[in-house]
């Protein structure tokens, strides 16, 4: 394994403009944001509406240009390539599954065009081996019979196959990273846990590495290797995912994992809800982003913003509570 | 809380029994010999209070059933046989005049894609006054301030009343919506997926302040979601739907720690949990069945765990005879073949 990641990120920074030219704010969508995914590692990105975990993604996945820092593949900075070759080849590598299978694929096409233009398109296979390639993707993400598969029209297909031929259509060009949007969120519980199945199955074989964007903790336990928590466009706790989850660190992660349904206890403690969304984000001033909903808010949060501390081991949080910063 | 409607609605429910009451409900899209049975023959009863919850995958019928409740199917849907009961009267039977009444008044909706329901260019007062004149004599000032009234019941600054759709989150705007469907003071709000386009923690803010509500207006829920977990905290009882046929109905308690069909176990072992041991999980194979040529027999056959040739009786009869509902422990019922054949 080399031990260059193939895809890091650091202090990545975007901001949206609001309002007009005389009354300027601006939206943090994402602030100070730095990770790397590792090769055959799956590492989750969680938050509610309007963190900034989808921002993340599509910076990721060159939809945007980050407002500051910098995007390496592979070790090379590549967050304002421009030419449409070297980005052409930066999309050969990384690769992004969304939300909607409904509105990622062309009603008017069939399966095989939409598994074969990326094959053509980046010259994966001689035109001759393009067809014999179409159905081996199909096969890997479980369309079988892949003759039949092809042939078909995305509205023949259940929400759980249009997704499976997004993820063919990915693995097409052979990438090494995956940045998945909310792959399962549209789609039947009972079709959930194939998609799933179906990623952590890609990582053991091919070696990928993913980033999987959610804001489902249960489904991010079941399969991924790392979880990054992110509120109002910082990342507030990280660390392995079982670290994570059995001992939150911030306040806003245990917000999250008490609001999850778990039949398992059918009395849940009411949690507390606070309001003061999204708006944390716009032109923030000093201090803990989460203070207005956080119940363990002390003096200090209104005024010092908080750092990301390492608190356990691989382990960080970023509150003033529950990870103090080591006096200096 | 007062009341908030003066003019009582067309019946009011006795005591003891059930509110709305489906017996042997077909609702079919379409004419034979093409047509699609989305809902075929189900019986199910929702009493005073309670919240029921139906849980099935895409496609099973769910919303059909929701549908045909409120009267608001359209064609090619029609229903094909059975009885409404609302109060003990069909309301199959009504004209259109007195379904006008019916809906709303007696039984509102809060649909799927509810944040989408409001009208984009009319302010969120204007869509309650809307609502409340075309069912009672009310002036628009005093329409309005209840509006506002109802606006702080979700939880939303009354002021709200003078903002647009847009202005507001899409949490926001469902409890707008849920604030509407109370307005007349139902005794039966059907909720279809209402909180499947919301993150978790609106969602779980939502399910409080409708459970608080419901203990303040004692009003009945039938609620419609994909996702068992969410029903297994949030309902009373729980039908679990399967190709237009309901195959499992339980207490929530009972449905959770002794579900007998093997399509409740396998939508119970859908959803990874957060707590525990992390097992490979299967999910459902296959995929729900075409309604316009349903399997033979047990409908869930085709995706059965439990369901080989090698036993050669039971297959016989898991591949042709359908089978009945059951009452396996009190109110618990089952229609499985293998339940059947193990008593």
């Amino acid at each position: 394994m080399s031990t260059v990641a193939p895809l890091e990120v650091r202090s990545l920074t975007k901001r949206f403009p609001l309002g007009n030219a005389v009354r300027r704010s601006h939206v943090h969508a994402v602030d100070d944001v730095s990770f790397e995914l590792r090769p055959g590692t799956i590492t989750a990105l969680v938050g509610e509406s309007g963190s900034g975990k989808s921002t993340v993604a599509r910076l990721l996945a060159h939809l945007y240009e980050p407002t500051a820092g910098t995007v390496l593949f592979e070790g090379h900075d590549v967050s304002h390539v421009r030419r449409r070759r070297d980005v052409l080849r930066y999309r050969s590598q990384v690769q992004m599954i969304f939300q909607d299978p409904f509105g990622s694929l062309n009603p008017v096409k069939t399966v095989r065009h939409h598994v074969e233009r990326p094959l053509r398109i980046h010259r994966v296979v001689p035109s001759n081996q393009v067809e014999q390639r179409v159905y081996e993707l199909l096969r890997t993400v479980g369309l079988v019979p892949p003759e039949d598969v092809a042939a078909k029209f995305p509205h023949e297909l259940s929400g759980g196959q249009r997704q499976r031929v997004a993820i063919a259509r990915a693995l097409a060009v052979e990438p090494k990273v995956v940045l998945a949007d909310e792959p399962i969120s549209m789609l039947d519980v009972s079709i959930r846990i194939g998609i799933l199945n179906l990623m952590a199955r890609l990582k053991e074989e091919r070696d990928i590495a993913f980033l999987y964007v959610t804001h489902d903790l249960a489904s991010a336990r079941y399969v991924a290797d790392d979880i990054f928590v992110m509120y109002a466009g910082q990342i507030v706790e990280h660390g392995p995912i079982e670290d994570v989850l059995s001992n939150p660190l911030h306040p806003y992660t245990r917000l999250l994992l008490a609001a999850v349904p778990d039949p398992a206890v059918k009395e849940t403690p009411r949690i507390a809800l606070t309001r003061g969304q999204s708006s944390a984000a716009v032109d923030p001033a000093a201090g803990c982003r989460f203070r207005e909903r956080c119940p363990l808010a002390v003096d200090i949060c209104s005024s010092v913003t908080p750092e990301l501390v390492e608190a356990q081991p691989h382990h960080s949080a970023r509150c003033h509570v529950t990870a103090p910063a080591p006096a200096t | 809380m007062t009341s908030l409607v003066e003019q009582p609605p067309v019946t009011r429910a006795r005591e003891g029994r059930s509110l709305l009451q489906l017996k042997q409900l077909v609702v079919e899209y379409g004419y034979p010999p093409r047509a699609a049975r989305a809902v075929d023959g189900i019986d199910l009863a929702i009493h005073k209070g309670e919240v029921l919850g139906l849980a099935g995958e895409s496609g099973c019928g769910k919303t059909t059933v929701a549908n045909a409740v409120m009267q608001i199917l359209r064609p090619p849907a029609r229903i094909a046989g059975g009885s409404i009961l609302f109060e003990g009267e069909n309301i199959l039977d009504r004209s259109p005049e007195q379904l006008r009444r019916y809906r709303w008044r007696n039984v509102s909706m809060v649909l799927q894609s509810a944040m989408n329901a409001l009208n984009p260019v009319m302010k969120i007062g204007d869509q309650f006054v809307d609502a409340m004149r075309a069912h009672e004599k009310i002036d628009r000032k005093r329409a309005l301030a209840r509006a506002g009234e109802l606006l702080e019941l979700v939880g939303i600054d009354h002021r709200r009343v003078s903002s647009y759709p847009h202005q507001l989150s899409g949490g926001m705007r469902q409890r707008v919506v849920i604030a509407m469907a109370l307005s007349l003071e139902p005794e039966l709000i059907i909720m279809d997926e209402p909180t499947t386009a919301l993150d978790v923690v609106v969602q779980r803010e939502i399910l409080q302040q409708v459970d608080a509500l419901k203990r303040d207006f004692g009003f009945a829920v039938l609620f419609i979601t994909h996702d068992v977990s969410l029903l297994l905290e949030f309902a009373d009882r729980i039908s679990i739907m399967y190709a237009g046929e309901i195959v499992e109905t339980a207490r929530a308690d009972r449905l959770a720690a002794n579900a007998q069909h093997p399509y409740t176990q396998g939508l119970l072992k859908s959803f990874p949990p957060l707590r525990g041991p992390v097992t490979p999980l299967t999910g459902i194979p296959g995929s729900p069945p075409d309604l316009r040529d349903p399997p033979t027999g047990c409908r869930f056959h085709p995706r059965c765990p439990h369901c080989s040739p090698e036993q050669q009786a039971l297959y016989h009869r898991q591949t042709t005879e359908r089978p009945r509902l059951r009452t396996i422990e009190p109110a618990h019922q089952v229609a499985c073949h293998l339940v059947e054949a193990s008593e």
